[in-house]
């Protein structure tokens, strides 16, 4: 899919012409510097690298120093590829070409957005995996409001299951999410704003995709 | 990289509110807002107390305006840069010492009162 690297601005809210108002996300997006592109003879499939982000010399390890100059571009921070770029695009996606948002992305497009979520640390089953938890905390209930109950049956199987939801490290994960409208792109600030939220932290890497 | 990139959004809507007066909690205004009835668009005014701002200076700005008719207290919250305010009007400024007057809801009649804000 076609699509971009970009950051996380924050998070704001406009008006439609119904007076409602909207939730929204805004991005800096690009530009994005095509890095490789990759075809079905020498890679056995298709993609377009793109990179995003300046970083200095001496903080590039050495073997991407050469990709990027084999792209006669600077040294970017972040590298993403993306798999079947569609073919309208190709007289963009020229090795070392910078591809702009207004090149990709128009108002009223529905878009993905992949980010890594907030950490939330070791968190337990009523917010790892919406466990409803002990309803009343009467009934000789006293300090297991928040548990999980059962895990399993006894001595058949006698063995816990594996990926039996339990406590755990929650949040950080690759999140993407699907089918948000983008509302307006500011082509001169490299800037679009998109209904909804977005997983991550302010100023984390999103990926957009069409 | 920080959320001043924001601004770039704020900028449109920064006309919507610099036509309407300025306000402050503790001020009686009367809002003339907007309302669509199937294909019909009326205004109804809203006449009451601003108990609190929250969010200011930001696209979620809003503003509470209660109003205490017959027995029953209504407090109504307003987004400041929905297009479907028509007008605000200020009647009275007051004079408050806080930024959200929650006490007012424990109030009723003379105890709810606020002194008036004279003009220097």
């Amino acid at each position: 899919m076609p699509g971009l690297i970009g950051r996380k601005v924050g998070m704001t809210n406009v008006f439609d012409e119904n007076g409602k108002s909207i939730a929204c996300t805004l991005v800096e997006a690009g530009p994005c510097v095509v890095t490789q592109v990759k075809n079905e003879e020498t890679d056995g499939y298709k993609a377009v690298q793109l990179a995003y982000g300046e970083r200095k010399e001496k903080n590039t390890p050495k073997a991407l120093q050469g990709h990027f100059a084999k792209a006669k571009t600077t040294p970017k921070l972040k590298v993403v590829e993306f798999r079947d770029f569609r073919s309208e695009f190709d007289d963009k996606v020229k090795l070392g070409n910078e591809i702009k948002i207004e090149d990709i992305f128009n108002e009223q497009d529905y878009v993905d957005a992949i980010g890594t979520s907030k950490g939330k640390g070791f968190q337990g089953v009523v917010k790892r995996h919406g466990f409803g938890g002990v309803g009343q905390a009467t009934h000789g209930q006293h300090n297991r409001m928040r548990a999980p109950g059962s895990i399993g049956a006894a001595s058949f199987p006698s063995r816990v299951f594996k990926g039996m939801k339990m406590a755990g490290r929650t949040g950080g994960d690759r999140v993407k999410t699907l089918n948000l409208r983008v509302l307006k792109v500011y082509p001169e600030k490299n800037l679009v704003l998109i209904s909804g939220a977005i997983p991550g932290a302010k100023n984390s890497f999103v990926i957009l995709e069409k | 990289m920080s959320t001043e990139l924001l601004n770039v959004v704020a900028e449109e809507y920064k006309d919507i509110k610099a036509k309407y007066p300025s306000f402050s909690p503790g001020d009686t205004v009367n809002v003339h807002y907007k309302i669509k009835e199937g294909n019909k668009e009326r205004v109804q005014q809203f006449q009451g107390t601003v108990m609190q701002i929250r969010n200011q200076n930001s696209n979620g700005e809003t503003f509470t305006v209660r109003k205490v008719s017959g027995d029953i207290a209504v407090e109504r919250i307003f987004p400041i840069l929905t297009p479907n305010i028509e007008k605000i009007e200020v009647l009275r400024k007051g004079k408050v010492r806080r930024a959200k007057l929650y006490y007012l809801r424990g109030r009723k009649g003379k105890a709810a009162r606020i002194k008036e804000k004279l003009r220097k």
